[in-house]
């Protein structure tokens, strides 16, 4: 009970940092929406629904993929500036609280910037979903915890480099390329209709990646909080 | 005011180095340090800046791991205690983006289980510094010496048994500085129970370039220069009078 106090302490306090910053939720809303905007020029997705229907699920988690980044590398800036992660690494409280409140707050800003993209990505691309539309409601929630868990994971592993910024997608693309596609199959499966596509074996496997990958990173941060 | 230090004698030491160095890549920060801190004592640390006196602070607070020698603070590793400890470095350790007020009530949420049962008010320990608890203005707006304030605030909030103090009067004018000189004197008051029967007392161990300022302190001067320590000076009769 207390851990979990913890974990709402440090998810209230990185919400509060972002409401009085909006550092995070304003970069990525840019970037994502420049991505669909860019994406739907070079495809034309309204000429060719059918095509648009099978590139969309990619060009959605790419999106959000590369947006997340850019806010994943900024949140763990806040706690080294005026040097607030020493303080951090000396309270009594588990390391593994102040990860996991530092995952669920990236994990409300990308859903923030998913929901302000989803009407927009469905206007752009003139999307009608042909499957179950409410396995998506499965899907995004962990797609995302996948992204912003080993984003998290990896932004504070790479905190003392000097070249973090490039650090981060080097080190959390290929670690995530198991669920990008686990993800980006089984959203095309469902917006399209195709059953051999097997959203729900996608699913599944994407459930086992967050499982193993939060089991993982909880035990570890610890020690990358107090690496020198 | 300073009743800690007789008890000294009867107490484990607050910290011990044997031997103590730490080199990053060529560069000796500290070299073969050993000394003891007792525990109930004030020491205070001088030297040029690059001397070692940070780092020397740093390894006691358990922020850094020594490359050679042994170091025991309160009866063990400074990671075992992370709630008996605190430290104050030049920067503030704070969030600009909060209050005061919402900066050390998240500070005092991290200590909810520690073993020790001592994190006083978040408003008490901002008032005990002459900053007011409902300032609606964010750190980030701060000046400098009331950031210093808020900053020693943080770390009195958690009533530290042994309390590091990296050059906490820089910043600060001549009046604010003999304020915190006379709440350090304080402190060392306080009261602190005994944890499993063993007695306990508040150690201070501050690092200046204001030698002036902490005189009236100091049971023990460590001069460093170049990762060692070069002299030591304990407390006069006449400066204890």
């Amino acid at each position: 009970m207390i851990y979990l106090h913890h974990v709402l302490n440090h998810l209230r306090k990185d919400l509060r940092l972002e409401w009085r910053s909006r550092d995070s939720i304003n970069g990525m809303l840019f970037f994502s929406l420049l991505i669909v905007v860019v994406f739907s020029l070079a495809f034309d997705p309204t000429g060719y629904p059918t095509t648009a229907r099978q590139i969309s699920g990619g060009v959605l988690w790419v999106a959000v993929l590369f947006a997340s980044v850019t806010a994943l590398n900024q949140s763990w800036t806040r706690e080294q500036r005026n040097q607030v992660l020493d303080a951090q690494r000396m309270a009594p409280s588990p390391a593994s609280a102040l990860f996991l409140g530092k995952a669920l707050a990236n994990m409300v800003f990308v859903s923030v910037v998913e929901l302000v993209l989803a009407p927009i990505f469905i206007v752009f691309f003139n999307l009608h979903p042909l499957g179950s539309t409410w396995l998506l409601a499965l899907v995004v929630p962990l797609g995302t915890w996948a992204l912003v868990l080993n984003g998290t994971f990896f932004a504070a592993l790479g905190l003392r480099a000097r070249n973090r910024e490039l650090l981060l997608p080097l080190i959390l693309f290929p670690i995530a390329i198991p669920a990008l596609l686990a993800m980006i199959q089984s959203t095309t499966g469902i917006l399209t209709g195709d059953d051999m596509l097997n959203p729900d074996l996608w699913i599944r496997m994407l459930t086992g990646y967050d499982i193993i990958f939060t089991i993982v990173c909880l035990l570890l941060f610890e020690t990358v909080l107090h690496a020198e | 005011m300073q009743t800690a230090p007789h008890l000294s004698g009867s107490l484990q030491p607050a910290a011990e180095l044997q031997s103590v160095s730490r080199i990053y890549g060529t560069f000796a920060a500290l070299r073969n340090v050993s000394t003891t801190f007792a525990a109930g004592s004030c020491t205070v640390i001088l030297g040029e800046n690059g001397a070692g006196k940070s780092t020397l602070l740093r390894i006691l607070a358990g922020l850094i791991t020594p490359t050679r020698g042994t170091l025991t603070v309160l009866a063990g590793s400074p990671h075992q205690h992370r709630g008996r400890i605190a430290y104050m470095s030049h920067a503030p350790m704070l969030y600009d983006e909060l209050t005061a007020m919402e900066n050390l009530t998240y500070f005092a949420s991290l200590h909810l289980d520690s073993t020790c049962p001592c994190v006083s008010s978040p408003e008490m320990a901002l008032r005990a510094v002459g900053l007011d608890p409902h300032l609606t203005r964010t750190v980030g707006q701060y000046s400098q010496g009331m950031r210093q304030r808020a900053s020693l605030a943080r770390v009195l909030l958690t009533s530290p048994e042994l309390l590091l103090l990296d050059e906490p009067f820089s910043n600060l004018d001549v009046l604010s500085a003999q304020h915190m000189v006379e709440l350090l004197a304080d402190f060392r008051t306080w009261p602190v129970a005994p944890l499993n029967g063993i007695p306990r007392a508040r150690t201070i161990i501050l690092t200046t370039h204001q030698a002036h300022l902490a005189e009236s302190l100091a049971d023990l001067t460590l001069t460093m220069r170049n990762g060692e320590i070069v002299a030591r000076t304990p407390r006069t009769p006449e400066a204890s009078l």
